[in-house]
């Protein structure tokens, strides 16, 4: 049998190796969007990864790009590095709310305001996963998690944080914007943001960043498809969808 | 043999620039040097203080106990440094600022009345300049075109008018001491 | 040519001469000096200079730079060295080459800055998490720490290490005449073939510091020891100065040893044979040598800006053969030759 017409792919920038995230987990969905991203902007070859410490700690090993892992909430600033060494390579991070929400703050916004000329792919899934479904910076108010058993509450733990917004409000980001993996309409307008954030890359513009909503069904305690729902019904009302910053216009 | 200086006096006196130029006119001579800050978060006003040591052998400490001579462009600067100065060591004061005596009878004094000459050459800044020409005679130290030397170094991307002006400044001091 | 030049500025200027063009860094005293001399530098050496918006940042920012095989470095003083440490052991993982300089001054805490020796432990030890060494260089002059910087680099590169640059606030804020070394040719620096560059047709790779399976990650440690043991067997160095006769050696590094080195002259002037041994590496220690000699005297005497760290090295050389006795001021006083001198008649006497 002959093939006539390839309908779907292993992306050639994702390796062999399996991915260990949990069933229901959007990690996947989004290695492969980015992988795809990639390979179609045929810049495999040039891309340095930045892992994160988190569930997508691997994630060095499951693209087929030269990477690193960078400690906890560092890898803005790892990549920062790394770009000034080598201005002419792209170099993404891609870390989880935890990383980039909590323990990194300093470094993401820093970046940021430095307009540094990196890719951030930032997901967000409201819950450490890792560590086993502690309250993240950006767990909703009322979520109960292992360290918020009663519900988040405002009053002892402040408020989700919204990067993407915060983010938006620097000069130095080029731009930034919020997307979900929930519907195949979702997938694709989520592909083409991060395309889009390549390609602001690619253009020397700036900082770009698109946060996807995520779901975490085995620390949210809930099937794939409840978790897709939750995510929709109530993620999307703390952080709502969109474009917060886009600096592009008429350059690219 | 390694001679020790003290230099010492407010901030915005010039003290640290006069322990560079003393330090680096020796290096010109072909002696060793070591220059050393007390350093602190005054920019201006408090006071400052620098060491510099001149030997024709290595330097090995750039601490000293007893120095061999003090400049001391202020009361307090005196008071504090008389007391450790080397036994007959030599003591410049500024006398434009310094209206006593030091209290100790075996130092070789000489009262420099710096602002008064400085301000008669047209520029109230160069008063350590005045001090340090004063000094060079004094001490044998330094000589005169190294000097020039080392103050072309400093100024080295800046007019040549402020180089003679400083080094008019040193000649003039140097004029003050009479042996 | 000799040139008068600060502590500070003579390290970066040595820096740049040895190729380096990624300098990462945040303001703090006693050493900005050296943070500005390469911010005004690097642009007209088409360097990089990038400021970042803390050590923690900074330290990181030298992960990334280094992971492309670049010859990269920073400076700083004692508690910008703590906020290092986290980065600084994941580097050491990470088998990354980089140069460090800590201007150290008086601690613990915000302490003050003056000049100071109490990040030994700190530098030696291991200030960060797990088994790992960095290389530890000690110089006493402004010559030498200019001279040292391309060998910092070399040493880096060689052992895939980090050395780490010790000096006090006296050596960085301190002129001297420096002879510069002379300019290395950037174009003879070959890509490490561990680089992360972009994987171009080549099969990727990875620099990480970590593997969740323990006999994986042990496989790793064990790699690190060789190195060590490698760097312990070969790069040790100190200087011994006036030792043959000495009826009491002083162990000394950096500014404290050139204090004792005055010490020594007055010393035997009032008739006391004083020596002086001086670790130049401070890990890996001169443990051998430093025993081979505390067999022949009598009285040990380390003397450090520190109330007795590198006296835990000392003793351990030593191990009972001769008196191990310690001088040492802190907190930003520096001992003067005299006080060092009353000490050594006490030993003496």
């Amino acid at each position: 049998m002959t093939i006539d017409k390839i309908v779907a792919q292993t992306p050639k920038s994702l390796s062999k190796v399996e991915f260990s995230y949990c069933p229901g987990c959007h990690h996947g969905i989004v290695h492969r969007l980015i992988a795809e991203v990639i390979d179609e902007l045929g810049i495999a070859s040039k891309t340095i990864m930045v892992a994160p410490v988190g569930c997508s700690v691997f994630a060095y090993n499951f693209f087929d790009l030269d990477g690193t892992v960078a400690a906890h909430g560092r890898a803005p600033a790892v990549a920062t590095g790394m770009k000034r060494a080598l201005p002419d390579r792209i170099i993404f991070t891609y870390q989880g709310d935890g990383d980039l929400a909590s323990i990194g703050t300093a470094e993401i916004v820093h970046a940021a305001n430095r307009g540094e000329n990196i890719t951030t792919i930032f997901i967000n899934n409201a819950v450490y996963g890792m560590t086993g479904g502690q309250m993240a910076p950006t767990t909703l108010l009322g979520q109960k998690t292992t360290t918020s058993p009663y519900g988040r509450d405002a009053k002892a733990n402040g408020y989700p944080i919204r990067m993407s917004e915060m983010l938006s409000t620097l000069d130095g980001s080029a731009y930034i914007e919020r997307t979900m993996v929930t519907t195949p309409q979702n997938v694709i307008k989520t592909k083409a943001a991060i395309k889009k954030a390549f390609q602001v890359q690619l253009k020397g513009l700036g900082f770009s960043m698109i946060e996807v909503l995520s779901t975490c069904p085995t620390n949210w305690g809930m099937t794939p498809i409840e978790s897709m729902k939750w995510l929709e019904d109530h993620m999307t009302k703390t952080f709502p969808l969109g474009v917060f910053v886009d600096r592009t216009k008429g350059l690219m | 043999m390694i001679k020790s200086i003290v230099i010492a006096g407010f901030g915005g006196q010039g003290v640290m620039l006069m322990g560079k130029i003393i330090a680096e006119a020796a290096m010109f001579d072909g002696l060793n040097v070591t220059w050393l800050p007390s350093y602190g978060p005054e920019m201006r006003g408090g006071t400052a203080n620098c060491t510099v040591i001149i030997g024709d052998e290595p330097i090995g400490s750039p601490v000293v106990d007893s120095p061999d001579v003090v400049i001391a462009m202020n009361i307090p600067s005196m008071m504090k440094f008389e007391e450790i100065l080397k036994k007959d060591g030599t003591i410049l004061l500024n006398s434009s600022v310094i209206d006593r005596a030091p209290s100790r009878k075996d130092l070789k004094v000489y009262k420099i009345d710096a602002n008064k000459i400085a301000d008669t050459i047209g520029n109230a800044k160069i008063l350590n300049m005045v001090t340090l020409g004063a000094f060079a005679k004094a001490t044998g130290f330094i000589k005169i075109e190294a000097i020039g030397k080392a103050l072309e170094e400093t100024f080295a991307n800046r007019n040549k008018k402020l180089v003679d002006l400083n080094l008019q400044a040193v000649e003039n001091g140097m004029k003050l001491v009479t042996d | 040519m000799k040139m008068l030049m600060k502590g500070t500025e003579a390290i970066a200027e040595a820096a740049v001469r040895a190729g380096c063009r990624l300098y990462f860094g945040y303001p703090i005293t006693p050493q900005s000096e050296l943070t500005e001399y390469m911010a005004k530098r690097m642009p007209e050496v088409k360097g990089t200079f990038l400021q970042s918006e803390s050590e923690v940042a900074t330290v990181n920012m030298l992960y990334g730079a280094a992971c492309t095989g670049r010859k990269v470095m920073t400076s700083t003083s004692s508690p910008g060295f703590s906020l290092m440490q986290e980065g600084i052991s994941y580097m050491a993982g990470a088998e990354l080459p980089a140069v460090f300089i800590n201007v150290m001054r008086g601690g613990p805490g915000l302490g003050d800055i003056q000049p100071s020796q109490s990040d030994y432990f700190q530098s030696t030890k291991g200030g960060g998490h797990g088994d790992y060494r960095m290389i530890v260089l000690a110089p006493h002059t402004l010559q030498e720490a200019a001279g040292m910087m391309n060998e910092a680099f070399e040493l880096a590169f060689k052992y895939r290490m980090l050395v780490t640059i010790l000096v006090d606030g006296m050596i960085g804020q301190m002129m001297e005449p420096v002879e510069l070394p002379k300019w290395t040719k950037p174009e003879e620096f070959a890509e490490p073939d561990w680089a992360l560059t972009g994987a171009n047709g080549r099969k990727p790779r990875k620099v990480t510091s970590f593997d969740l399976d323990p006999y994986e990650l042990e496989k790793m440690n064990l790699r690190y020891q060789e190195t060590y043991k490698k760097v312990a067997q070969n790069e040790v160095k100190y200087e011994e100065f006036k030792i043959e006769d000495a009826e009491i050696t002083v162990v000394a590094y950096g500014t404290t040893a050139r204090i004792v080195k005055t010490v020594v002259d007055y010393a035997r002037k009032s008739g006391i044979k004083v020596g002086l041994f001086r670790p130049i590496t401070l890990w890996p220690f001169p443990y051998d040598r430093l025993s081979e000699i505390s067999k022949n005297v009598k009285n040990i005497l380390t003397v450090e800006m520190s109330y007795g760290q590198m006296l835990e090295d000392v003793k351990l050389a030593v191990l009972g053969k001769s008196n191990v006795h310690f001088y040492g001021r802190s907190a930003g006083v520096v001992p003067t030759p005299v006080e060092i001198l009353d000490s050594i008649k006490k030993i003496v006497r």
